[in-house]
Parts: C-alpha cells; structure tokens; sequence
C-alpha cells in the first residue's frame, strides 16, 4: 500500500493530533498505522539493510511523536512524517560516509544525459514474478543504487504514490526539478533493469506454474 | 513534424504521468505507433516501475509493527519523567 493509499476518508488526522496533544497519548499508534509499511519502505531505500532502516524508521516515528506540538497543519500529516524519515536517513546515511564512501554531496548531473536501454520487444513482466527473490534484489539494488537526489524522488512519486507537487514539497525543491530528476530516474532504472529483467524472466512457461 | 526517437525519450516520463501538451502528447503517440524500439522503451519503463512500486519489493520484517508499537509505547508512557526538548520544524 502507498502513501497516497494509506490516507482513509473517514479518519480526521487532525482531530487525531488535537487529541494526543491534549493528553490522549494513546492515539498516536492509531494515527500512524498507516504509514509504517511507508516509512520503512522509505528508510530502506536509503539504507539499504533491514536492521538499520527498522531502527530508522522507529526513530522517525518517535521524533515525529515528540515534535508533534509543532506540526502545523499547512500540510498533510503523511508529507510531514516523510520529510523526517528523510531527515533521518540522511542523517544516518551522513554519520556513515566516512565508512561506506558515499558522499551525499555528489554532483547533481542534472547536466548529463540519459538514454534507456534499447529493445526492439518488450515481453511483459507479470508482478507474480516478483514472488522470486532474485526479481526483488535486482530491483532493490537498482533503486539502492539510485544516486540520493534521484532515488528520493523515484520513492516518494513511483512508489509512494505522492503527487509532483506533494513531492516538491516534501524535498523541498521546485516542480520542474521534481519532473527532471523523475524522468532520469525512471530512465535510468529502464537501462539498468530492462536487459537484466529480460534475462532474469525467460521466455517460456515459467509464468504457467503460478497459476 | 515528425520526431526523432531521441527527442521521444525525453517524453516518456511525462508521456507515462499523463502530463504533456496535447499536441506533444499527439506527436509522441503517432511515433510510438510506428517505432518499435520506442514502444519497447515505454512499455519496459512503464512495466519496471510497477513492478518497483509492488509491495514485495520492500516488504516488513517480522515482528516489525510489534517492536515499533512496544517502543513508542514506553515513549509514550515514560515522556513525562524526562525533559521534554521540542524542536521547531
């Protein structure tokens, strides 16, 4: 389930917050039910081993409880919990690129061209074939790989589901900037996936055994 | 005016979000119905992040939901006996 699904009609996120902040701490669990698969998914993303985006994720749950006297209202109370898994991980991600070499400074490119991978044919992928591990560790690790400005973006509109302009908003950054670094995503993602996909997913009855 | 596959690439993205001008929607439409890498590149692009946005991809670990509610439950219930730092955000 996305962000953009999680959001239910009925509930009053509003009234929720009014209510925790007024005493009723207990609510809190409620209110953020919806949002943990997200908030993981989020974390995961950029840290790339469960333990380590479990712990962040619980540490964004916890900050957003702790700070929630200073949210606002002006926007969605899944935007703004967004932004703080983002801040988290950046932050972890920060402490440890010394370690891992990944500097999070890197060129934007944003000057560079990207092509996609050139097929003459594209069999579908059906998403039962995502029930083989081997399918979802190619498609981890290419979001992983994902250079951060890149990847940020790809999470919050391809799979969080946000609008371009909710994920301008919780990056901070302008529509258009959202529109070019999704479009590189999207191609870059192509190039790296589509030949490895192709070959990963052959042709022939493999499909057949999951019905 | 006809485009050229390269200038269709820089298309796809919006071409998938729905986003582009009717009349550069129209242009891209009539080149995909005549190029076979291109629609090869739509689809795959199209088909890879549904795959990417499925709920297998990333999924929960076990007991996840129970060790995130056990912690903010001592949050909840131990906040008052330590001082309480707001930050402004």
């Amino acid at each position: 389930m996305s962000l953009a699904d999680a959001r239910p009609v009925k509930r009053d996120e509003a009234q929720m917050i009014a209510s925790i902040l007024a005493g009723d701490r207990e609510l809190y669990h409620q209110l953020i039910q919806p949002y943990e698969l997200s908030v993981y998914r989020m974390a995961m993303s950029f840290v790339k081993n469960e333990t380590e985006a479990e712990d962040v994720a619980q540490e964004a749950f916890l900050k957003a409880f702790r700070d929630l006297a200073n949210f606002r209202g002006e926007s969605k109370f899944s935007t703004w919990l967004i932004s703080i898994t983002l801040n988290e991980a950046r932050r972890r991600l920060r402490r440890q690129s010394t370690v891992r070499m990944e500097s999070l400074d890197e060129p934007a490119e944003e000057g560079a061209k990207v092509s996609p991978a050139l097929l003459r044919d594209w069999r579908e992928i059906p998403s039962e074939s995502l029930e083989r591990r081997e399918v979802r560790a190619l498609l981890q690790k290419a979001i992983e790989e994902l250079s951060p400005i890149y990847r940020e973006v790809l999470v919050l509109r391809d799979i969080e589901e946000l609008s371009v302009e909710e994920t301008a908003g919780a990056l901070a950054i302008s529509i258009s900037s959202v529109k070019v670094r999704l479009h590189r995503a999207r191609i870059m993602l192509q190039k790296e996936l589509a030949p490895k996909l192709k070959l990963a997913t052959p042709k022939k009855g493999r499909w057949l055994s999951w019905h | 005016m006809a485009l050229e596959c390269k200038h269709v690439w820089d298309y796809i993205s919006e071409f998938l979000d729905d986003s582009l001008a009717p009349e550069t929607k129209e242009l891209v439409q009539k080149h995909l119905e005549n190029c076979e890498i291109c629609s090869a590149i739509l689809d795959s692009t199209r088909n890879i992040l549904i795959l990417t946005a499925d709920d297998r991809v990333f999924e929960l670990p076990a007991g996840y939901s129970e060790r995130l509610h056990a912690r903010l439950a001592r949050e909840i219930h131990g906040v008052n006996s330590r001082p309480d730092k707001p930050t402004r955000g």
